[in-house]
């Protein structure tokens, strides 16, 4: 008789799962602000197509906006769009697209009015120049009509965002119809045409609710999930390694499943690591740049205006020498600090909000506290419960400050991503543009969001506002192209036995052993998320080493990938919630080594501060003031790296 | 834990066909024991501490404690999410408690205008559909 040895969870997975085969003219994968932005506009345009909508979790709480936000990072208002796009530039040591950037910035302030339209309490001026929240806010009027917002910094306004999300998806769900909506479906792989070349057809996913597998066809793809998170081991590794910076469901797949099937990516070296309050990764915007608060070292001395690190910045030039120091390089003073053993880095909240304080009355202390800890429970809640734990009020006690580890994105401070066409306008250079905005190089594939590369800084805003874009292309592209019948290579029951390889090799081996996670013919996909994130916090410049890199630490990384791939065939699923993290991890494999793989690539250190590559120090404009594309070929499955002039439209 | 679920309080959402907790988590970590008829986390350490099981939840049933790596026993941060604003009670380890009421939303939840009449005109130009039917006109540098 077996040991009583069951698969774990509630949702089993069998072997043999049901199929459902759908037909439709435009698949949307994703549901974050980007695929919403995308929901709410696609119908405008769309006619009579059949459009369906993807999400792996449920819209009013997916995606990075799901907890809420304190505030909108990118509304243009009365600003021009053309220093946005200097500001991009700079902040990313000025590699990025300008027709891109410019696109968003000349679209963004329509979804931000949307938002607040739809009840997204936005905070505003008084005439005396008093902060209103977002209640009292409502009556100077609303951001359309010319009241005017809180800003924290040039392109930034404070709002009450607990219910962000909630807000744009519901505008969203009600603008595509329910019944055009899959939620709790993970999409694991995108398809190819199999007549016409270099085009995509469909995709195949899975339920995580059911034992049931889709198998879509479309004539055009918007493909929008996020950036990737849990690729570095991150600092806390028990409980802890589920509070990351960015939402930890993202894993990599927008990269991964575009990457697959053949669409190039562009700046993949490009990573964010954000200097955040120390463990909780609460956000510090709000301390910078609303409550004027400093950061100090170990010595309590106000680094960032030391001779020392003036002369650090002047190395980075003229990036570093701009009036707003670019994200990296802040990071990269810090570093310095921290390893000449001057840390740690404190927040000194308390001088700041007693300076802040000293101006105002009882009431509006009390109100200032309230907006402290609303930045947090906005947007960070486990923040918020940290400084509870620890007796930390901040007004009375300082906050340790400390870059976490690397993420990969694309609407933050981080450019990674697809490479995609600009708008199809004259100012637009040609090796910028291919007909179809957002379209990456695979025809009938559209991306937003964190998908697009090379123009970082969109935030949720952004995101929405480019998922529009992106989806009214897509309609023109499918429009354009009514003809096409997309036809799949694989049959349905090749692709639930790609989809569903992880259950069965579970349920063909599970008995074997007494204890179902440890068995010589499977890996469990946590066990595999720890070797992954070593390997890369060791070998690929993660916290471990000071982000530091090397040729040679590289090159044994890129032979444990290889491996790694080899044992990715052989991740296990027990049950449908086990299934969806095989998929994560083979997505954010993959994504990974593409990150690396441009790290590799590039022979110069131009990101100080995010990460270091030892042998290549500082930057070096004259080789590598340019875009680093990879493009991998499905046929062969070789990776392909080149060098894309970079042009700059706005001097 | 992040989130747990207090055994008196979770009533498994009465059997129905969606629990709150395992409809809302963008994780997919919240899971209905249909025997017991309570719900759970079933992957603690891939838990975002987002609230949103906790603040979903009909029966309060469930609330968070702080990741066991760095967070102290002790303190509790729990929100009352109501159709306009949210309230928030945070409780420190020293007993102090402050209480924090921030505003949601302006409108009536199901309220957002989704501009369902609105057909767009001009599929070529790069104006979108509002921007279009408020009369807008395309920038360009």
């Amino acid at each position: 008789m077996a040991l009583p040895n069951k698969p774990t969870g509630e949702l089993l997975a069998v072997k043999d799962p049901a199929v459902e085969e759908r037909e439709v003219d435009i698949l949307i994968v994703g549901g974050g602000m980007a695929a919403c932005g995308s929901a709410f506009e696609v119908k405008k345009w769309s006619g009579d197509m059949k459009v369906l909508l993807v999400d792996k979790a449920a819209m009013e709480r997916s995606g990075a906006v799901a907890q809420g936000l304190s505030a909108i990072n990118t509304y243009i208002g009365e600003n021009k769009p053309e220093d946005y796009v200097k500001m991009v530039a700079n902040d990313l040591m000025g590699i990025t697209r300008d027709d891109l950037v410019y696109d968003l910035g000349r679209h963004v302030d329509d979804s931000v009015h949307l938002f607040e339209e739809w009840g997204l309490p936005v905070w505003k001026k008084s005439a005396e120049g008093k902060t209103l929240d977002g209640n009292k806010g409502r009556e100077m009027g609303t951001l359309k009509d010319g009241a005017q917002p809180v800003r924290t910094g040039k392109w930034q306004i404070m709002i009450n965002g607990e219910s962000y999300k909630c807000i744009v998806a519901e505008a969203a769900k009600k603008a595509l119809g329910e019944e055009n909506i899959l939620e709790r479906v993970f999409i694991v792989k995108l398809l190819l045409d199999a007549n016409k070349e270099n085009t995509i057809a469909g995709a195949v996913g899975f339920s995580v609710r059911e034992n049931k597998v889709y198998v879509i066809k479309c004539k055009g793809m918007m493909v929008a999930c996020g950036g990737a998170v849990n690729i570095y081991m991150p600092r806390a590794q028990g409980e802890g390694k589920g509070r990351a910076w960015y939402p930890v469901w993202n894993s990599g797949s927008t990269y991964t499943m575009c990457a697959q099937v053949g669409a190039e990516l562009t700046m993949m070296e490009n990573r964010f690591t954000p200097a955040r309050f120390k463990d909780g990764y609460g956000p510090v915007g709000a301390w910078f740049l609303l409550f004027k608060a400093k950061t100090l070292n170990g010595l309590g001395e106000n680094f960032a205006a030391s001779d020392f690190s003036k002369k650090e910045l002047e190395k980075y030039a003229p990036y570093g020498l701009a009036a707003v120091t670019p994200t990296c390089l802040r990071n990269h003073l810090m570093l310095a600090e921290m390893k000449a053993g001057r840390g740690p880095i404190i927040m000194d909240t308390v001088t700041a909000l007693a300076t802040l304080g000293a101006t105002m009355d009882a009431k509006e202390l009390k109100h200032l506290e309230s907006e402290a800890w609303e930045d947090f429970l906005d947007m960070t809640c486990g923040q918020a419960n940290l400084w509870c734990a620890q007796n930390c009020e901040p007004e009375k006690m300082n906050s340790e400050v400390m870059p976490t580890e690397p993420y990969l994105l694309g609407s933050h401070s981080g450019c990674c991503g697809i490479w995609v066409s600009g708008p199809d306008e004259p100012w637009v250079p040609d090796h910028y543009k291919w007909g179809y905005n957002r379209m990456t190089t695979v025809n009938g594939l559209f991306t937003a969001g964190d998908g697009v590369g090379a123009s970082g800084h969109k935030f949720s805003s952004g995101s929405h506002a480019e998922g529009r874009i992106s989806i009214k292309n897509c309609v023109r592209y499918v429009t354009d192209h009514a003809d096409f019948k997309p036809a799949l290579k694989q049959s349905p029951k090749e692709l639930v036995d790609i989809a569903y390889a992880p259950v069965r090799l579970y349920l063909e081996n599970f008995k074997y052993t007494t204890a179902a996670d440890i068995n010589p013919n499977y890996l469990k996909p946590s066990g595999f998320a720890m070797r992954l994130m070593k390997a890369t916090n060791e070998y690929g410049g993660g916290w471990m080493t000071y982000y530091q890199t090397s040729e040679k630490a590289l090159e044994i990384l890129m032979d444990l990938f290889k491996v790694m791939h080899e044992d990715a065939e052989k991740l296990a699923a027990g049950d449908l919630h086990e299934l969806m993290r095989c998929w994560e991890m083979k997505h954010r494999l993959w994504t990974v080594e593409a990150h690396c793989r441009h790290i590799q690539y590039r022979k110069e250190t131009r990101y100080p501060g995010f990460y270091y590559n030892s042998d290549h120090p500082g930057q070096d404009d004259a080789n590598w003031f340019c875009f680093t594309n990879s493009k991998y070929h499905p046929d062969s499955g070789e990776w392909e790296m080149k060098k894309v002039p970079h042009v700059k439209i706005f001097k | 834990m992040p989130s747990f679920v207090i055994q008196e309080k979770c009533d498994g959402c009465k059997g129905g066909e969606k629990t709150a907790c395992m409809y809302i988590c963008p994780n997919d970590l919240m899971v209905l024991n249909t025997e017991a008829m309570k719900a759970y986390n079933q992957e603690p350490d891939q838990c975002w501490e987002c609230f949103s099981c906790v603040k979903i939840c009909p029966t309060q049933a469930i609330e968070v404690r702080g990741y066991s790596d760095f967070v102290p026993l002790g303190s509790s941060i729990m929100p009352m999410r109501g159709t306009e604003d949210v309230m928030w009670t945070c409780k420190f380890r020293n007993g102090t408690i402050k209480r924090f009421k921030f505003p949601i939303r302006t409108t009536p939840e199901g309220a957002a205008n989704a501009y369902p009449d609105l057909k767009g005109k001009d599929l070529k130009s790069g104006l979108l559909a509002t921007e279009e039917a408020a009369g807008k006109t395309l920038i360009a540098p």
